[in-house]
């Protein structure tokens, strides 16, 4: 039997290592160059992730079709995201021309004059090229400020609005991107590096000179246009701050060469300056003048220009190599400022880092065990149809197959992190189905009647593709804002209650389970129901004691940040209906104030309990726990409450409308488990 | 017969599982609705409406919805009859065993967690301390009560003589004596929330000035419905007529939340009017030492928030400095400080501001205890479940 898993895991492995990479970049070494390590979003990443989390947010998926008209059997070529990258920064105008943008809005694409589906002139209808999209430039910024001044709150914007921001947003990391190596507005970075070593060189000698002062900053203000872009930092740390922090953009970078570290605060300095300078009155007031005073300040540390760093040097001739297609100087430039790195003390961390970041990146953890619950799930159905042992047991060796590589990513992402596994909503519906499945193994464990196998290879095959779909939002990574970071509440709190909704669900699918079988099929006989109730009661059981502990750890975390236990933010207020949920659905039960059915019905109820708490409460758009409103999940969440209201209804038919229980004689008097509290009356069932 | 039997009667009803089952959900609708509210109304104002009352209704925002009407039990009903149905049961129902001790640990939990809350609604006060590096304080500052304080000594300085008015006097009306002011305050107006503006040549020729005398004799005063948002606080205003021992009046004067203190000489004797946060004095002072904010390198991102403070109080002799960040608060006497904002000062750009949380919460170790207490609860009752469980034969 557990050959016959292998034999299928292997299949799943095989069809997932078809299509490796050629075409007319196959001679670069880009997989060494998505190796190389930068830091962006304030994360010290590879550019393979850098690369696939901006054309996830541009384009929504990780590899760029550059062919979209083509059907997948027509072999349209498709480019790695690295390869995309390298394009974009190094021959970007080659880059402008490739359909990476997803428009989804029919009412934005003809806005925008955007050709329609039009196979035979390689269109698709919904992917088009920067070059495509320039002319409507004016009118996406246009729209898109209409946008923010006019619906601040985001629950007031429809899908067309929704529509031109994301865009916009995906316009803005594009420019972003291209002007991370070489920048648009140059045709030749380093002889404009020489002319401001040259300029910095006579201020260092003469400073009063009011010429030379003028000079310098003009020079100045030229490289903050570029730091402006805010491209990723892919300059690594020089002897001017040679820490882990010490990562800068080309432009600081330059600066550098004569400032030092003072170049980051002297383009923040102006910065300041540049938001102060609009307000009214700005001109005289204090704080301009201390601003300029210190602008002056930090100019005055100017010293004699150093050399050019190597690691400009290397990427200027890797740019330049790459446009002229020539592999050989790419590739040996490639490896000698990899060299470079290994020698840096400083980089040291990261280049171990980044190499196992690529190494989860390419392993594809979560997205690999879908199909494998999806298998699972499909032959323990197929066990109630005819009890064929070999399909539930070939679905438990599946499970479990899939639960470990689980595991596996989520050990991994832990260790990227160095965090606990739930850190955002993307990780918390990783661990959602990590838990569900787990729960639905040990289930299985002492039954083996394929219920835990489906409820968990379900549940883990939803949360994950919700967090697919979570992940579309970029970076899955990002740093933690600071009141986040701390790893002892994010370990207790955040695990606990995240297990808490994991097993509420669990109780939930498995009252599904028996209405849909109950109502629908004679599957659900006497024994099947009972079990069904108790793994349900024991579920529900578990669930109150983890989301009441997992709350009330967070009111201690509330109450260590912030001074309170309860300040009634939407989603710890979430996380009480849970609670309040569970303890009402046991104490219902032990007031024999509902029976199986009634049971099952309040359980079901649970689904839409935890997934308010879960994602309703973030689309609120207030409080502590917003992650900003999410219009597509909306929709989705609709649905799903909707689904279990229907078949809450379906579970209150009177039992002859049950094809299970119709033909049952009427139900036994015997109480479930367990009997009804003392003070006990048989009372009355209300289910 | 059980000589308590009477007393049993009587608390029957009060002890039904059934009652706790309508408790729990109703307590489901309170926080849905009162989450829901939040939206309009505000964190703060939906908290008091919702939990910190005995009755409430909720009605929809949307335009066309607006006759729905549902009526709700407050937070403190709600509460209360919990913590009724809990004792009564317990006192009449339940009986003592080793299979129940869980569910009797956890409910003693809940009953700590309960009063607890109470507690934290009844006496804590949050209040917030602001300075900019090398000020010092010893008192913060309401964020949502507002007083008018009145300064016999004209200078300035801390040590002088306060006569303070609070917000809720000046919402009543009426006249204000007091026996360290030699005159009389008649309370004219007093908006909770309003904006002040310079009055125009031309387009206030119809709008009177706001009051006679002082600053309000060149401005107009505009009332606007009270703030929803949780990070802004309402700008109050009031007008007041001053009267001399004489009972002669000498001018109305406009006092605003967002106006600079205003001088008004009686008797040849000047005092100082403003209207402030209502501020609470300590027993000894903090110094803001230096600010510290650190973002992730390359964005705007905060990755750390921290003030080094000095505290001096010269009751104790103690005179110490210590660091305060997020998830780091300093707890000092009743009460914690906890870093909230970080600025910079409006005038000088290399001076960094702080703002620090205080909270005074004599009962903020329930709700540890409780916890401790309904999660042992718990895992024992599920112990003694799991336990059963796995000695059950299964089908």
């Amino acid at each position: 039997m557990k050959r016959l898993a292998v034999l299928l895991l292997a299949l799943f492995a095989l069809g997932n290592a078809a299509g490796a990479a050629d075409g007319p970049n196959a001679n670069f070494h880009l997989e060494e160059f998505a190796r190389l390590p930068v830091v962006f979003n304030g994360r010290h990443q590879p550019i393979d992730s850098l690369a696939a989390n901006a054309l996830v947010q541009i384009r929504e998926r990780r590899r760029a079709n550059l062919e979209p008209w083509k059907s997948w059997w027509e072999k349209p070529r498709m480019a790695s995201a690295t390869e995309w990258f390298a394009t974009l920064t190094m021959r970007p105008d080659e880059a402008d021309t490739w359909p990476t943008f997803r428009i989804n809005h029919p009412d934005l694409i003809s806005l925008l004059k955007l050709p329609q589906k039009d196979e035979a002139h390689g269109q698709d209808g919904k992917h088009y090229s920067w070059n495509q999209i320039e002319p409507g430039f004016k009118e996406v910024e246009d729209q898109a400020r209409r946008v923010l001044e006019k619906k601040p709150d985001a629950a007031q914007r429809d899908s067309f609005d929704q529509s031109v921001l994301k865009l916009r947003n995906a316009l803005t990391l594009y420019l972003r991107l291209k002007n991370t190596v070489i920048p648009s507005n140059t045709t030749n970075l380093l002889a404009d590096v020489e002319k401001f070593r040259a300029v910095a060189s006579s201020f260092a000698t003469r400073r009063n000179d009011p010429e030379q002062r003028q000079a310098i900053v003009g020079q100045i203000f030229n490289w903050d246009m570029l730091e402006s872009f805010d491209t990723p930092l892919i300059i690594p740390p020089t002897e001017a701050n040679l820490t882990r922090e010490g990562w800068t953009r080309v432009a600081a970078s330059v600066v550098a060469l004569s400032l030092g570290d003072n170049a980051t605060a002297i383009f923040r300095t102006l910065g300041d300056i540049r938001k102060f300078q609009g307000q009214p009155g700005a001109d005289g007031a204090p704080l301009m003048a201390s601003l300029r005073q210190r602008f002056n300040e930090l100019l005055d540390t100017a010293m004699p220009p150093k050399p050019v760093p190597a690691s400009l040097q290397a990427y200027v001739t890797m740019a330049e190599a790459f446009r002229r297609g020539d592999s050989v100087t790419f590739n040996s430039t490639l490896a000698g400022y990899r060299q470079q790195l290994a020698s840096n003390p400083a980089v040291a961390g990261d280049l171990t880092k980044t190499a196992r970041e690529v190494f989860y990146n390419h392993l594809a953890p979560f997205y690999n065990t879908m199909p494998i619950y999806v298998t699972a799930f499909l032959l323990g159905c197929f066990y109630w149809f005819n009890f064929n042992q070999t399909a539930r047991k070939l679905a438990f060796w599946l499970i479990a197959a899939g639960f470990v590589m689980h595991t596996v990513g989520l050990i991994f992402r832990m260790w990227l992190e160095g965090r606990p596994p739930v850190t955002n909503l993307y990780s918390s519906a990783i661990f959602i189905g990590w838990g569900s499945v787990g729960l639905g193994l040990l289930l299985e464990k002492f039954w083996r009647n394929a219920i835990g196998l489906v409820v968990g290879s379900s549940l883990g095959f939803v949360t994950l593709v919700i967090a697919h779909n979570l992940a579309l939002d970029g970076d899955t990574l990002v740093m933690l804002q600071a009141v986040l970071d701390t790893n002892i509440w994010l370990a207790t709190h955040v695990v606990i209650v995240t297990l808490g909704y994991a097993s509420t669900y669990v109780a939930g699918f498995l009252a599904m389970l028996y209405v849909v079988r109950g109502v629908f099929t004679r599957g659900l006989d006497e024994a099947t129901g009972r079990s069904l109730t108790r793994m349900t009661y024991g579920i529900v059981c578990f669930a109150t004691l983890f989301s009441f502990i997992g709350t009330v750890l967070g009111g201690i975390w509330a109450d260590q940040s912030w001074g309170r236990f309860w300040g009634w933010d939407p989603k710890e207020n979430g996380a009480l209906i849970i609670v309040l949920w569970n303890a009402l659905i046991l104490h219902a039960r032990w007031g024999g104030l509902v029976r199986e059915r009634g049971l099952m019905n309040l359980t079901i109820a649970g689904n839409i309990v935890t997934s308010w708490s879960w994602f309703g409460t973030n689309m609120l758009g207030i409080g502590l726990h917003s992650y900003g409103f999410m219009s597509g999940a909306f929709l989705w969440l609709g649905g799903f409450i909707l689904s279990q209201l229907v078949l809450i209804a379906l579970g209150s038919l009177p039992p002859r409308y049950w094809r299970s229980l119709k033909d049952r004689p009427a139900a036994p008097v015997k109480p479930g488990n367990p009997p009804p509290k003392a003070g006990g009356k048989p009372r009355p069932a209300v289910a | 017969m059980d000589r308590f039997f009477p007393v049993k009667r009587l608390l029957a009803p009060l002890t039904s599982l059934k009652l706790t089952v309508t408790l729990l959900a109703l307590g489901i609708a309170v926080v849905f609705f009162g989450t829901l509210a939040q939206t309009e109304d505000g964190l703060y104002v939906a908290q008091a409406r919702y939990f910190r009352s005995w009755f409430s209704t909720w009605s929809p925002h949307a335009e066309g919805w607006k006759w729905i009407i549902v009526p709700l039990p407050g937070g403190y009903l709600l509460g209360t009859t919990l913590l009724a149905n809990l004792l009564a049961a317990h006192a009449v129902r339940f009986k003592f065993g080793w299979k129940k001790s869980g569910i009797l640990l956890t409910h003693i939990g809940v009953i700590v967690l309960l009063v607890g809350q109470l507690g934290t609604d009844m006496f804590a006060r949050e209040s917030r301390m602001s300075f900019a590096e090398g000020e010092w304080r010893n008192y913060t500052e309401d964020f949502h009560k507002t007083e008018l304080a009145i300064l016999s000594d004209a200078t300035g300085s801390d040590l002088e003589d306060v006569v303070v008015i609070p917000e809720s006097t000046l919402a009543d009306g009426g006249e204000v004596r007091h026996a360290k002011l030699p005159f009389t305050l008649r309370i004219r107006s007093y908006a909770e929330n309003a904006s002040i503006r310079a009055r125009g040549p031309m387009v206030d020729t119809n709008t009177p000035a706001a009051s006679t005398a002082g600053v309000g004799a060149r401005a107009v005063m505009e009332p606007s419905p009270p703030t929803r948002a949780m990070d802004k606080r309402n700008l109050p205003t009031t007008v007041v007529e001053v009267v001399d021992p004489a009972g002669t009046s000498l001018g109305t004067w406009l006092f605003g939340f967002v106006l600079n203190p205003q001088m008004v000489t009686v008797g040849g004797k000047e005092f100082r009017f403003t209207l402030r946060s209502t501020r609470y004095y300590e027993h000894f002072s903090v110094k803001l030492i230096k600010t510290t904010h650190e973002v992730y390198r390359g964005t705007d991102t905060p990755k750390n928030f921290q003030s080094r403070v000095q505290i001096d109080n010269p009751g104790s002799g103690e005179k110490r400095e210590v660091d305060i960040y997020m998830n780091n608060p300093l707890r000092y006497g009743w009460l914690t400080f906890f870093q909230h904002q970080m600025g910079r000062d409006d005038i000088d750009a290399n001076r960094g501001t702080s703002v620090l949380q205080v909270v005074k919460n004599p009962s903020w170790l329930a709700p540890y205890l409780g916890t401790i207490v309904v999660g042992l609860g718990l895992l024992v009752q599920f112990l003694i479940h799991l336990v059963g469980f796995l000695r059950k034969p299964r089908a």
